[in-house]
């Protein structure tokens, strides 16, 4: 009997200390869903008090957070394009042509991503400074891209790499030009790639504070506004954004896995044999 | 989770063929194509980096209203480091530390995710990164909240005699390092895992059909192929935990600050930016030549 | 595109494609008539590929010309050549359903109404109701069906096949080769066929021509070249053959007479690829006939006698190995009719066969036997 139990464990430990460490993942994340629920007995209270759902109701309750989480969503969006747009034509020159020079240029773009952002907001200021650059919306938004262009490069490039270059090579067999091969065959194929590289481009962004703090001047983004009402006694509405960009996320990767089953689950199923699928 | 292994094929030719020579026309196609991306990183990344460095050499009397003279100030180095190795120090312990402890959380969480979890792979996954989705202070902040003083883990922790009856959790290193485990846990779970779902599992088989104990399996087998997710991990970690001073900002106390809380105040409290760039630098060359170091001995370049 | 050119025969001539010092095609001249089934067949890295992938466009030739008819096409682009491919992977487009892989072409060049060609194309294929489906959601036989239809629908000069039935399993690989064979009897287009399997390309092929180390060794139709190989490689290449090292010592009215390990043998002129010096004397394995040593061997047959080493009962035949006196193994199946005298290891045998079926090869002097296949020598179905 004890032999079969540790047995088990033995099977078994690795996957219980899994779920543990999980649960350390998402301990966290609970409590700010719990005090998202909360009225606080005081500004500088963070234990619950008593439940309410005014927070959920009136989110934008402190203004100047809404405007912070509104500024945060520009700059987020534009770095995001510009970050996604230059990122992704440098993966098809890595992944596609030869040139000299390429191994500088690997490390050009690694470096950046293994650069402690202190540095990486540090130089900025050092440079903006002494250029007389006035720190501001704009100034984050170029240090925001400088450090998503990276990420969107090995995204991207990662997933054209992966792409079975035959495709193309029988799309031009099949008489269609250059131009008519990558509109019809290589970007759609891309695409889930740059895709995930602009949601990792987005999150990088509107989570930034360190690279942010240096550049921002007196410009507010949500996570300047969270590090200021640190200081100050966090109004319950932070967690009521946390939680709910913590749901919209979760929904939105759900979804797509669940898109992704049911395809699979399709290709499963019997094929219609002279039946259906004829007009 | 992408699998597109291309199978074997039966003529000589590489199977996915190496970009054709292009015509003429097509040649400076390159060029064009990273023009943009490249000139953005070498403006705003490589020239800031000079501007830094020569910051960091400016004469230390001057200041941001009667402007800055570069003497080449090298004494700055030696004055910053005197002045701050404490913080220096505890940067790498509390880095270190936490990755310690990052690792013995994150290792049987990636094998398990890519190993044992079967249909339940991809959800797993998605629990691991979930917890990022939320901003990074707001988690801290809830860390603020779990180890307070009087919150129910340290009432819990009084109660077994692990803390004394007014010991606590608030404002110590190891609030800081339980932050910094925390909050980069992801970045060492996410390429251990890649690797470790590549890991075929007859290999794990084949080493115990050849009377390998579960433990000689794992160092001679597991280990050594998961190797480049555990190098990259280990750095995708250990870099911002030691750049970090968020967590010792909110969960601890001057005395558990950081490199990070002293560059940050350099420049946005003191202004004195000789002194905060000669500190960036140090802190890059420090965690270069650790990393290098590193790479060095773990014998491998292939970490992306 | 440029359909009114002047249909006619492929012609490669000097084609040479070297990547930096290696060779993969050596000025290579073939013409390939119009309406035929082509097999390309040859070993990993022999350059068949290579070969396909310029007269399809993919690979610009280092030299040489590509003509269809009277026109070089070498230097056209792909999407300005009347060829199309059925690529090894298929190739198909995952994000498009398979209405939409088959339509790709003709949409390409313009044509708005395609669903009638379409439709008639998944019907040639058998793969009637399948359009909207994605390739993902097809087996490996349908997508390959689908590669097919979606490279015919563009009427081709000629349709180049990449190791069409490489990823198939045996069964369904057999039930292709038969599919193919009526489809391009029903459309009469010129199919070059490239593959490593001897069985694929002899099933299907009117010509076969057997290429090594970027070179044509022989060509001709299925038949001839396995009845009369030109040389060594081709002769173990395409099946297997039992060649004893000899020399030509003299002719005997139509024969050439033929001394090999001090016995002697003779072969027909007319099935001999030269008449002097070193010489392989060639027989199919199952073109030898076993019999016990005390019956008489029947008048006009050459024999050896040996001892069985082995005997493999694989159903349809027995295949056994014959040791000889001096020290070489042969090859022998003996097909299972059952009326044939069962043999078992350590057995004396006599193997006999009619010299017409023998052929005679020229030998590099330093050359031995060459009986049971090598091991590191590729031989018919092996990747």
């Amino acid at each position: 009997m004890s032999v079969r139990i540790s047995r088990w464990l033995a099977e078994h430990w690795v996957l219980g200390v899994a779920l543990l460490v999980l649960g350390y993942l998402f301990l966290p994340i609970g409590v700010v869903a719990g005090l998202s629920f909360n009225r606080p007995s005081s500004r500088l209270s963070y234990d619950f008090n008593e439940f309410t759902l005014d927070n959920w109701r009136n989110p934008c309750a402190t203004s100047d957070m809404c405007d912070a989480v509104l500024r945060s969503v520009q700059i987020g969006f534009l770095a995001t394009v510009v970050a996604t747009v230059l990122g992704t034509l440098m993966a098809f020159a890595l992944a596609r042509h030869r040139f000299r020079g390429r191994s500088g240029l690997n490390v050009l773009i690694f470096l950046p991503m293994a650069t402690p952002e202190l540095v990486l907001g540090t130089s900025l200021l050092a440079l903006f400074v002494s250029g007389g650059v006035p720190l501001g919306f704009w100034t984050i938004v170029i240090a925001h891209v400088m450090f998503c262009v990276s990420f969107v490069v090995v995204t991207v490039k990662a997933r054209l790499s992966g792409m079975d270059g035959r495709l193309e090579e029988a799309a031009m067999d099949l008489y269609a030009s250059e131009w008519q091969t990558f509109r019809r065959i290589t970007l759609p194929l891309v695409l889930p790639g740059i895709v995930a590289a602009a949601l990792l481009a987005f999150s990088l962004s509107f989570d930034d504070f360190i690279v942010t703090n240096f550049n921002s001047g007196t410009t507010v983004t949500f996570p300047m506004y969270v590090w200021g009402a640190a200081q100050r006694g966090i109004p319950p509405q932070v967690n009521v954004i946390g939680t709910a960009m913590f749901a919209v996320a979760l929904l939105l990767v759900l979804a797509t896995s669940l898109r992704g089953r049911r395809a699979r689950r399709a290709a499963i199923a019997p094929a219609p044999r002279q039946v259906g699928g004829r007009p | 989770m992408s699998a597109l292994a291309h199978a074997p094929t039966g003529s000589g030719q590489p199977a996915s063929p190496p970009p054709a020579a292009r015509s003429g026309r097509h040649r400076l196609l390159p060029y064009l194509l990273l023009l943009p991306g490249a000139a953005w990183l070498f403006l705003f990344f490589v020239v800031p980096l000079v501007q830094l460095a020569a910051a960091s050499l400016y004469d230390p009397s001057g200041s941001l209203s009667t402007g800055y003279t570069l003497t080449w100030a090298v004494g700055n180095y030696p004055t910053a480091l005197q002045a701050y190795w404490p913080q220096f120090g505890r940067s790498f312990l509390f880095a270190g530390i936490a990755l310690v402890l990052a690792l013995l959380m994150g290792y049987p969480l990636a094998y398990a995710i890519a190993q044992k979890a079967g249909r339940w792979k991809n959800l797993l996954l998605v629990c691991v990164i979930a917890p990022m989705f939320t901003s990074f202070l707001v988690r801290t902040l809830a860390w603020k909240t779990i180890l307070s003083d009087n919150g129910w883990l340290v009432g819990l922790l009084r109660d077994v005699h692990l803390l004394g009856p007014d010991g606590r959790l608030l404002a110590t290193p190891i609030a800081v390092v339980l932050g910094l485990t925390y909050n980069f846990l992801p970045f060492l779970v996410l390429p251990l895992y890649a690797s470790l779902e590549r890991l075929d599992h007859r290999l794990l088989e084949a080493a115990s059909d050849l009377y390998a104990s579960p433990l000689r399996t794992f160092r001679r087998v597991t280990l050594p192929l998961s190797m480049p997710g555990l190098i990259a991990g280990t750095l995708l970690f250990f870099i911002p935990a030691t750049g970090d001073y968020i967590n010792a900002e909110l969960l601890g106390t001057p005395n558990e600050y950081m490199i990070g809380n002293v560059i940050d105040s350099a420049f946005l409290v003191r202004l004195d930016y000789p002194q905060g760039a000669a500190l960036s630098f140090l802190l890059m060359s420090a965690i270069l030549a650790v990393v290098f170091g590193y790479l060095r001995r773990a014998g491998t370049e292939e970490v992306l | 595109m440029a359909r009114d050119t002047p249909a006619g025969d492929l012609r490669l001539a000097n084609l040479t494609k070297t990547f930096g010092a290696f060779t993969a095609v050596d000025s290579l001249n073939l013409t390939i008539p119009q309406g035929s089934f082509f097999a390309l067949l040859g070993a990993s890295g022999c350059g068949k590929t290579t070969t396909l992938r310029m007269v399809a466009g993919l690979e610009r030739p280092t030299s040489g010309q590509v003509l269809l008819g009277d026109r070089d096409i070498a230097r056209l682009r792909p999407h300005k050549r009347p060829v199309n491919t059925v690529f090894q992977s298929y190739a198909l487009f995952p994000h498009l359903d398979i209405f939409e892989n088959v339509a790709f072409g003709p949409r390409r060049r313009g044509i708005r109404a395609v669903d009638e060609q379409v439709r008639q194309m998944l019907s040639l294929v058998q793969l009637d109701g399948y359009g909207r489906r994605r390739p993902a959601q097809l087996s490996g036989g349908q997508q390959q069906r689908v590669a097919l239809a979606r490279a015919l629908i563009n009427q081709p000069q000629v349709l180049l096949l990449d190791e069409p039935l490489g990823a198939l399993d045996l069964k369904l690989r057999r039930q292709m080769q038969i599919e193919l064979k009526r489809i391009q009897t029903e459309v009469g287009i010129t199919f070059v066929h490239v593959t490593h399997d001897q069985e694929e390309a002899m099933t299907m092929a009117d010509t076969v021509a057997v290429m090594n180390a970027g070179r044509i060794e022989q060509l001709g139709p299925p038949a001839e070249i396995y009845e009369f190989p030109a040389t060594a490689f081709v002769a173990n290449f395409l099946g297997q053959s039992n060649l004893i090292a000899g020399d030509v010592f003299g002719r005997s009215g139509s024969d050439l007479l033929v001394t090999a390990h001090g016995a002697r043998f003779s072969v027909p002129a007319g099935r001999s690829r030269t008449d002097h010096g070193p010489v392989f004397v060639g027989v199919r394995p199952e073109k030898l006939h076993l019999a016990d040593t005390a019956v008489q061997v029947p008048a006009g047959r050459q024999h050896l006698e040996g001892t069985v080493t082995d005997a493999s009962y694989v159903g349809v035949s027995t295949q056994y190995l014959l040791r000889t006196g001096w020290g070489s193994e042969l090859s022998v199946f003996v097909a299972n009719s059952g009326a044939q005298q069962r043999f078992a290891v350590g057995d004396r045998a006599v193997a006999y066969w009619d010299p017409r079926h023998a052929f005679l090869l020229g030998r590099r002097a330093d050359e031995e036997d060459r009986t049971i296949p090598v091991l590191d020598e590729p031989i018919g179905a092996s990747s």
